[in-house]
């Protein structure tokens, strides 16, 4: 100690003469800084309720609730969260996770109320005053919780596909699965808006845990074409996938197709289970397609004596004879076809119901009839002098490539159409080109612009590798015949607009801009409809129509009470509202025979 | 010259080690120091038994504070652990978050990015910072000298205010989670910090001349409250309290972390291992602090990634593991102990802080003998936080 102790003390007298330090009015002078995590904002609008938010709080202070401003829709549960102030931490885990980054943070951190239940509150909907705050914490771009991207899926170079029918896609190895199943958040938004309501989320655990006879068992609880879904299903749910918003959606079909592949045929039945003691009810179903094969699955279960009708010589419908196999392969089919056919189904190929068999018969042998009968026939475009021998029904075409029917391969083959099944046909004569004559020449004309064309992009711009030329805004206009009287040609007028301003189709075109598309072929895919002489006179009368189709309740009983339909018939084309209906009119037919 | 007590009317041992006090004899008087006393460390108590005014007896006593952390833990995924752990110290919650995070990252195999951990150690060391700048202050206040803590309580706020304009919050930062930390440094932060720091230089320099040479302070806390030497290893003692007695404890030099293998410092090292020379300890470590985060800020990237890809963290599961993760706090050695047992949440977690040793065992140990005016200044002068004691 020293002498300097007993004196230094006393400088801090000096503080007597400094200002204040503190604020004098921190209510207004104190505004949070610029990342401050203050109180919660929700864009309503870019919201899809997703309730990622809720899962990651680990305080419970986020619940889910229904809203009167937000609407439940695809890709939008119709929930917003609810955040209680007298949970939260303020870490902004729930900011960081949101998969829209819809939920932000703004600066403000005073919020004085009386009512303490007002600080449970959901941000965007109870306005607060601080909801136009432009500063507070947002998720910083190099900070995400969720991986963006999807894993790729391997495929064939598009010189080697064109060179066969075997199947583009490779699927995914059990790794590459695991990384793409690790992206799900199993928010459950693809659940409602896949027709069939498959357990999305919990197969893509089932894929996670490497616990794949789980994932089958889950399958097949929805969906008995869960082999041709896990390659050619329009996939809804992944335009709903909560991963789309701020990346890729997660590939669901392709982790369908992943348990499929892991789990060995022999096994399927194990897993499925058995069938309920025998009702001694008997079904008939015309179509051995997706929906009236659905319908059997579900009713065999039942313990029902299903017998399935089948005009063709293979089942499957429009899977097997409009799919080419490059995308779903014969085997794959057979296997959901064979699966179904083992719980006891009945099969009568090669019979045509309204030739071989009458409804009447059906009517008096069976307690229930079921009209699924597809889509089979081509629209035509009816385009002067497309009554020529050489214009062909895209649908014509894929059944006799299926059936291997021989027909005259065209060397320049035009498409009329934008569609999957317009892609479907040029894919597959260009395969066939590229194997008889060595070399593609097909041409797609289509009246809308290739970024709208109905065909899944994958599609367009694998057709676009494999040198299919691709001419948008072409309306068709005429097919082209020379004095031989052979197809020259297909004229088409440039697409200035395709629908009037109420939506209707009433395509305007530009004549001065004409091109003549050299061919020896046309073929038109611009559409289905269904036959249904079938039916016969007398119970095409009794029967209600509804534009063209035959209208059926929710359920899909007819107006006649022993009579359903079900399908691409009622609501096609796509194969998984048809399983979705089988599955509705199966438990309809249920309903109706046993109470 | 250490203080000597004159032990001679004080109680004996009985056969079973108890001391022998009699209540009804007169000469003694229980004395409880805390829950709620100014003179206490936070959320604990002492149970004093007086002699006069000497203390012979004082048993420690938790719980007050008991929040069960650990347990919560075993019942959150590894994600939603993150937010609660800088609760376990309120004063410096950096540390937990580092141990945390850096033992999920090694027991998931995750490299974390460089910039990432510079960006970590200047957060700690800001950390640092500030719980000594409080220590300063409750060292001061616990031998009557309240307003030294009014000046560094001042300056604190002015770094509360770097941490929040860097993390986005003042107290519980939530910054540093596993894969690295959330953002990069805000626009012209380095210049901001400069004046922030020397802001607390000055005031460190108002606080040497005012409390370090002052001849009261010196008087109440040169020879008091000596730790032994042979107390350090079977104590656990760490830190500042170990340095002050001449012995190198710093697990920043003894097995550097981060980025402290690319910082020049040395650790700071007292002899007398007594009150004063502890607070001086922590004083040059404090004004060491400030110089290491000025290191850091010239020397760190300017740019690069701050996170490393995760899996999804809503179901991130952690293989297997067990893993011990160290780091010199502002009190000592920090520790997290975390168990993995292949599922997506932690098995068991425990948090080894020192206040744990410091302010339990130690000070049962040291607080016999000592008058009562200067039992404060003793708690004060282990510089511990009981919210630590119990996670």
């Amino acid at each position: 100690m020293s002498i300097k102790d007993l004196f230094s003390p006393f400088t801090a007298w000096k503080y007597v003469l400094k200002d204040p330090v503190t604020i004098p009015d921190p209510l207004n002078d104190r505004p949070g800084s610029a990342r401050y995590r203050g109180f919660h904002k929700n864009d309503n609008e870019t919201c899809i309720g997703c309730g990622t938010c809720e899962t990651i709080c680990q305080n419970g202070a986020i619940d889910m609730l229904p809203v009167n401003e937000a609407e439940t829709k695809e890709g939008d549960s119709g929930l917003r969260p609810r955040i209680d102030y007298g949970r939260c931490c303020w870490c902004a885990l729930c900011v960081d996770v949101c998969m829209t980054g819809s939920l932000t943070m703004s600066n403000e951190y005073k919020w004085v109320e009386s009512d303490p239940d007002a600080f449970r509150f959901t941000p965007g909907i109870d306005k607060k005053f601080w909801d136009n705050t432009e500063l507070g914490y947002q998720r910083p771009d190099d900070h995400r919780l969720m991986a963006p991207e999807r894993i790729a899926m391997g495929e064939m170079e598009a010189e080697d596909r064109i060179n066969s029918f075997t199947e583009i896609v490779d699927g995914y190895s059990i790794e590459q699965a695991k990384l793409e199943a690790d992206r799900c958040v199993s928010c459950g938004i693809c659940i409602a808006t896949c027709p069939t309501h498959m357990s999305i989320p919990d197969y893509i655990e089932a894929v996670r845990d490497g616990d794949y006879e789980r994932g089958l068992k889950l399958l097949y609880e929805t969906n008995p074409f869960s082999n041709v879904c896990g390659r050619v299903c329009t996939r809804k749910c992944e335009d709903s996938c909560a991963s789309r918003h701020e990346g890729e959606p997660i590939a669901i079909r392709w982790l369908k197709r992943h348990i499929i592949d892991q789990v060995p045929f022999e096994k399927y039945r194990e897993i499925i289970g058995e069938s309920e003691p025998s009702t001694g009810k008997k079904i008939a179903i015309i179509g051995a397609g997706p929906a009236g094969l659905t319908t059997a699955f579900d009713l065999v279960r039942k313990g029902h004596d299903v017998t399935v009708y089948e005009a063709k010589a293979a089942a499957g419908g429009m899977t097997r004879y409009g799919i080419p196999e490059y995308r779903l392969p014969y085997d794959a089919l057979d296997k959901d076809i064979e699966l179904i056919v083992s719980l006891g189904v009945k099969i009568v190929y090669n019979t045509r119901i309204g030739a071989d068999i009458s409804m009447q018969k059906l009517q008096d042998d069976f307690d229930a009839v079921l009209l699924a009968i597809g889509l089979q026939e081509g629209r035509q475009t009816r385009i002067p002098q497309s009554e020529h021998e050489k214009v062909y029904r895209a649908v014509d075409l894929l059944d006799k490539i299926t059936a291997g029917e021989n027909f005259d391969l065209p060397h320049c083959a035009v498409v009329i159409g934008g569609g999957n099944v317009a892609m479907d046909i040029a894919r597959s004569l260009a395969r066939l080109q590229k194997q008889q004559y060595g070399q593609v020449d097909v041409i797609v004309t289509a009246m809308e612009e290739q970024q709208h064309f109905m065909a899944d992009p994958d599609e367009i711009k694998e057709s676009l590798e494999e040198g299919i030329v691709i001419r948008d805004q072409c309306g068709p206009q005429g097919c082209e015949i020379d004095q031989s009287g052979k197809l020259i040609g297909l004229k088409t007028w440039k697409v200035l607009s395709i629908f009037d301003k109420d939506h209707r189709f009433s395509p305007q075109y530009d004549d001065s801009d004409e091109v003549i598309h050299a061919c020896d072929t046309v073929i038109e895919a611009i559409g289905q409809f269904s036959d249904t002489s079938l039916l016969g006179n007398k119970l095409t009368e009794q029967l209600e129509w509804d534009r063209g189709r035959i209208k059926i309740a929710y359920d899909g009983q007819t107006s006649v009470d022993w009579l359903w339909s079900a399908g691409d018939c009622v609501s096609g084309p796509d194969v998984v509202h048809a399983v979705a209906d089988g599955h509705r009119v199966a438990n309809s037919i249920h309903s109706y025979l046993t109470v | 010259m250490a203080y000597q007590p004159d032990r001679s009317q004080y109680p004996q041992p009985g056969s079973d080690g108890k001391l022998d006090i009699d209540l009804k004899s007169g000469k003694y008087l229980k004395l409880w120091q805390g829950p709620q006393h100014p003179g206490i460390t936070g959320n604990m108590s002492v149970e004093l038994t007086v002699c006069g005014d000497e203390v012979v007896e004082g048993i420690t006593h938790v719980g007050y504070l008991h929040r069960g952390f650990e347990k919560l833990m075993e019942r959150r995924t590894f994600i939603q652990c993150f937010p609660i752990v800088c609760r376990i110290c309120v004063p410096e919650p950096d540390f937990n978050e580092y141990c945390y995070a850096a033992a999920v990252e090694e027991l998931a195999g995750i490299e974390i990015p460089q910039q990432a951990k510079w960006i970590r150690a200047l957060i700690l060391e800001m950390g640092r910072i500030n719980s000594y700048l409080m220590y300063v202050g409750g060292q001061a206040g616990s031998f009557g000298m309240g307003v030294i803590g009014q000046w560094t309580t001042y300056v604190r706020d002015l770094m509360l205010d770097r941490f929040e304009e860097l993390t986005g919050a003042r107290i519980y930062h939530m910054f540093i989670l596993p894969g690295g930390v959330r953002d990069s440094l805000p626009e012209g932060f380095a210049q901001r910090m400069e004046g922030t720091l020397c802001e607390i230089e000055k005031t460190m320099q108002d606080v040497y001349d005012a409390m370090y040479c002052n001849a009261v302070y010196k008087k109440r806390s040169v020879g008091v409250g000596v730790i032994d030497l042979d107390l350090m290893d079977s104590y656990g003692v760490t830190g500042p309290n170990a340095r002050a007695a001449g012995v190198a404890k710093d697990v920043r030099k003894d097995q550097p972390y981060l980025v402290y293998s690319e910082l020049e410092f040395e650790a700071i090292l007292g002899v007398d291992s007594d009150i004063y020379t502890r607070s001086d300890v922590r004083r040059r470590d404090l004004l060491q602090s400030v110089d290491l985060v000025r290191q850091i800020l010239v020397k760190m990237p300017k740019e690069g990634s701050i996170m490393t890809k995760l899996p999804n963290v809503l179901h991130w599961k952690i293989p297997r593991g067990e893993t011990y993760i160290r780091g010199e706090c502002s009190r000592g050695e920090y520790g997290y102990y975390l168990v993995t047992d292949g599922s997506a949440y932690p098995r068991r977690v425990n948090v080894r802080g020192p206040s744990y040793t410091h302010a339990m065992s130690l000070l049962e140990r040291m607080i016999v003998n000592l008058n009562i005016a200067d039992v404060a200044g003793l708690m004060v002068s282990l510089h511990t936080y009981p919210p630590e004691i119990e996670r």
